[in-house]
């Protein structure tokens, strides 16, 4: 068997398949080519972008159209920054009449400190979305009522933190991401909180479809190592949730056997 | 909130030409701009592809078909919102 060849086949939300199970932000990137770079090396074919105002007092144009292409990546707009379900609905409406596609990463902010969602605003925002003809993703807390609440809503993913955005502390409650995984038959994407390869594989192991990161790229000295690294980390514990681990135990068991030992001094 | 002259160069339609001026806000700044431009103007005026942004006009948006079709008038607020990097 050629040990390039991936057993698992690609994922779909909405009825559009993905081949990678990690999707990427585009935020904070110290430059353009090295975010391009990053994203390539990522493997990521779904890229979260925001609805901002054009400077009009720019000096070059910096919107992120002239530096990636819809053609090679499917991009996501967000509302990242909206604090109220109407904000979220009018910033969605505005990334919809760009013109891409109908899809957005649905985000709405209860807290400046922790930027932990509004949950109850995030309800009411995905109700009219979904009614507006929108494929909601929503980004929400690690609570199962609302993961619940949100698929009855329509959602097409629902996106629980693994820690707050921008910490890179990693899942900080992975019982609450198996159960919300158990119970929802759409698509569950870990959104925020991965601060290294080793977070992501763990996110991955918990069964999870997919997982978001933006800050732990961009952030590294190396975006583009980093890059390279999530991406495997990704397979890796995609590879290993579905291979099954062992079972863990508090006691040594030995790996080779305890019989056919040569006599020896023990005191 | 500052108040500018419009910067942008004279061209495009002939009724833009008498020198009468409209007030609108633009992405939350006042601004004049000359009388009689369509927002298709405006935008092209402003040096942005109409491709490129999406116009919310009296926090109604405006398809990109209709830019060229719906005028600018006294009191205007728009929004001129873009793609940026996000996460």
């Amino acid at each position: 068997m050629d040990i390039n060849c991936h057993p698992d086949g690609p994922f779909e939300i909405d009825g559009r398949a993905f081949g990678s199970r990690l999707i990427v932000g585009t935020g904070k990137y110290r430059s353009n080519p090295e975010m391009v770079s990053a994203i390539r090396a990522s493997g990521a074919e779904m890229v979260t972008v925001a609805v901002r105002r054009v400077d009009l007092d720019r000096s070059v144009e910096e919107g992120i159209l002239h530096h990636l292409d819809p053609a090679e990546f499917f991009l996501l707009p967000n509302t990242a920054g909206c604090y109220t379900a109407a904000d979220a609905v009018r910033y969605a409406r505005l990334g919809r009449a760009a013109g891409l596609n109908e899809w957005v990463k649905l985000e709405v902010i209860g807290d400046e400190r922790t930027l932990l969602p509004d949950t109850a605003a995030t309800l009411e925002a995905a109700r009219e979305l979904v009614a507006d003809g929108f494929t909601v993703m929503a980004y929400t807390n690690d609570d199962l009522i609302t993961a619940l609440r949100l698929e009855d809503a329509g959602c097409a993913a629902v996106m629980p933190l693994a820690s707050p955005i921008g910490s890179g502390l990693g899942v900080v409650n992975p019982y609450y991401i198996r159960e919300i995984k158990r119970r929802l038959a759409v698509p569950i994407i870990v959104d925020a909180g991965v601060g290294t390869a080793s977070d992501a594989c763990v996110t991955m192991e918990q069964g999870v479809d997919g997982v978001l990161m933006n800050t732990a790229l961009a952030a590294a000295e190396d975006p583009v190592g980093m890059a390279r690294a999530m991406r495997l980390a990704v397979l890796a514990g995609r590879e290993a949730y579905l291979a099954g681990r062992m079972p863990s135990r508090e006691i040594a068991v030995p790996s080779s056997p305890t019989t056919g030992m040569l006599e020896t001094e023990r005191d | 909130m500052t108040t500018r002259p419009d910067r942008s160069g004279e061209s495009g339609a002939a009724s833009a030409e008498s020198g009468a001026k409209v007030s609108i806000v633009l992405n939350g700044e006042r601004r004049s701009v000359a009388d009689g431009l369509s927002v298709a103007d405006l935008v092209r005026r402003l040096g942005l592809s109409a491709g490129m942004v999406v116009v919310e006009r009296n926090r109604e948006i405006l398809a990109r078909q209709a830019l060229g079709a719906t005028p600018v008038e006294e009191g205007d607020r728009f929004e001129l919102v873009h793609f940026v990097g996000g996460g």
